[in-house]
């Protein structure tokens, strides 16, 4: 098989610039089919943008793309039967009710009568939505919206979804309920592009993940790939007084150490060996340690060292 | 299914949602509905007694001024009317379902034919409140089942005009707010011609602009067909208006439509 047919999106070069604002400057991307991709970024990034391109919304300047083998410029509507999209800004019709919303996408997707019934009536209960369906989607919560948005993206049974932010402003339960649906969608063998400020949703999701920072993808990877292109892993030791403390520290040699809180920090690669021979000289030394606690980086040291801006207070890492 | 057909489907699709949505927010079809009543009320019982002895006639006065103005303020239903379908199509493209609709492989047009046919359905409701309106306060039209078939024509055709010249407005619109301005002159355009007063009684320059602007002959071949007055030229050139206002709607509403998505 060539690439492009186990690719369920492939990009080249793709630009957009809004006036004299470059938004995208130049993006690759290779999704295999039945992956879930992640594109990681503060907000202003580009992902939405990315987004846009890619469901035809909008027009790139410069690069090409192909999504489900079509090209995105040649044949935007072969791409549209192909894709289903959930904004981050909910695309529901408010003055219809959840049940109307749903059959509206059947009757756009020429289900036919019966078979558009079975799926509108398929979604509802799978969207936990039975209840609400013959309420107006004015009278829906935050979490209601977004999966009635997610059941209307599906009526048509898309290959490629695109989920922009799907758990933005959402409360925890919520978003996990969102993720609970989101793993059900990979179970069923559909290829995922979504895009986040969350990192802990990335890494929760994704089988790859890119970080894009000013237009520009700055890193790609598995989330472990990722983590392990930065250090800053280190095992933290807490002692009891301040005696064993100097004493530790002249045996580790000179790690940093934390404020005034008896407590010395290692570096670390993480590995057990390494682990275990600084117990061992810790040991021989008779060095009393009160607690141990290993640290590996996460997928916020990894976004932070990456976009190179910790001031950047845009980027939510809740 | 052929393109034409999906097209035809996609239309009858959103004309569904749209009569819904219509139906779930009536507050705006009552006050389009309102406005023109007012008009009428308004003009037959306070100006009425007045400009019915200028106009002069068999009876003169009031009775002679309702079956003057009628025809105006049927005119003025329309305008009022399609300020509705600004609005809601303003409103509809600030709304992310729109956006929707432009990531499906669906008819495109059907977005905006959903629109035109709700408010060609509401439009028609409007005349048909208004007529009995009239009816009520003793207009007394002379027009037989014949006559009133054209008229019926001749108002979906005028009101088919206006009502793809508001969907352009309303894509051009920025905002819902303002998008309930434009059509504003639509509204005031039936003084500027024959609908209240007959134009010779204008000063020159005035009188001129009310022969020639569109509404004068639209105004003059419904008044023809409600009251039998002479018709002459006018339903020819409310034809020709017509058309053109409903083609050039047409094609500045399609452009709007598919420039990119601005949210």
């Amino acid at each position: 098989m060539t690439l492009s047919s186990q690719s369920a999106i492939t990009a080249t070069g793709l630009r957009r610039s809004f006036g004299d604002h470059v938004v995208l400057d130049g993006i690759d991307l290779n999704v295999p089919r039945g992956t879930v991709f992640s594109l990681l970024g503060a907000n202003g990034a580009g992902k939405t943008t990315t987004v846009k391109i890619l469901s035809t919304l909008i027009r790139a300047d410069g690069g090409s793309a192909r999504i489900a083998g079509h090209d995105l410029a040649a044949e935007p509507d072969a791409v549209r039967a192909a894709i289903g999209v959930t904004g981050q800004f909910s695309a529901v019709d408010n003055l219809l009710t959840g049940q109307e919303n749903l059959t509206l996408m059947a009757d756009l997707h020429h289900l036919g009568r019966a078979a558009g019934r079975r799926r509108v009536a398929e979604l509802l209960d799978q969207f936990d939505l039975v209840d609400a369906a013959k309420k107006p989607a004015t009278t829906y919560s935050g979490g209601m919206r977004r999966r009635l948005d997610l059941a209307m993206t599906l009526v048509g049974t898309p290959q490629v979804i695109f989920l922009d932010e799907p758990t933005t402003g959402l409360d925890p339960r919520s978003r996990r309920g969102m993720w609970r649906i989101v793993r059900e969608l990979i179970a069923g063998g559909v290829t995922i592009f979504l895009t986040t400020q969350y990192l802990e949703e990335a890494d929760e999701l994704a089988d790859r993940i890119a970080v894009l920072d000013h237009g520009k993808i700055v890193a790609e990877g598995t989330a472990d790939e990722l983590k392990r292109r930065i250090p800053g892993g280190h095992i933290e030791l807490r002692f009891a007084g301040l005696r064993d403390l100097e004493s530790a520290a002249r045996v580790v040699g000179q790690p940093s150490r934390d404020g005034d809180a008896l407590a010395l920090r290692v570096p670390h690669d993480g590995s057990l060996r390494a682990l275990k021979a600084l117990l061992d000289r810790l040991d021989e030394n008779a060095v009393e340690v009160d607690s141990l606690s290993v640290h590996t980086p996460d997928l916020d040291d990894v976004f932070l060292a990456l976009t190179g801006n910790p001031k950047n207070e845009k980027v939510a890492t809740r | 299914m052929s393109t034409v057909s999906y097209a035809l489907t996609d239309s009858a699709t959103m004309l569904r949602r749209n009569l819904k949505r219509m139906v779930r927010y009536p507050s705006m079809t009552v006050t389009l509905i309102g406005m023109p009543i007012v008009f009428l009320l308004l003009f037959v019982y306070v100006f009425g007694g007045t400009l019915g002895a200028g106009i002069g006639g068999p009876s003169g006065g009031r009775a002679e001024y309702v079956n003057y103005v009628t025809p105006a303020i049927i005119l003025m239903t329309i305008a009022a009317a399609v300020q509705g379908t600004t609005i809601s199509v303003a409103m509809d493209m600030t709304e992310g379902i729109v956006d929707r609709f432009r990531t499906m492989a669906i008819a495109r047009v059907s977005v905006l034919t959903g629109h035109v046919l709700s408010s060609l359905v509401q439009t028609m409701l409007s005349i048909a409140v208004i007529i009995g309106v009239a009816l009520l306060i003793g207009f007394r039209p002379s027009a037989g089942p014949g006559d009133w078939l054209a008229l019926t024509g001749v108002l979906v055709m005028m009101a088919f005009a206006f009502i793809w010249l508001s969907v352009a407005f309303g894509l051009a619109s920025k905002t819902v707010e303002s998008s309930s301005n434009v059509g504003m002159p639509l509204v005031l355009l039936p003084f500027l011609g024959s609908g209240f007063v007959p134009t010779d009684s204008m000063p020159t320059a005035l009188r001129w602009f009310a022969e020639y602007q569109p509404f004068t002959p639209l105004i003059e071949t419904i008044r023809g067909l409600l009251m039998g007055t002479p018709i002459g030229n006018s339903a020819v050139i409310a034809i020709g208006w017509c058309v053109v206002i409903t083609l050039g709607g047409y094609l500045w509403a399609k452009k709007l439509f598919n420039r990119e998505s601005t949210r």
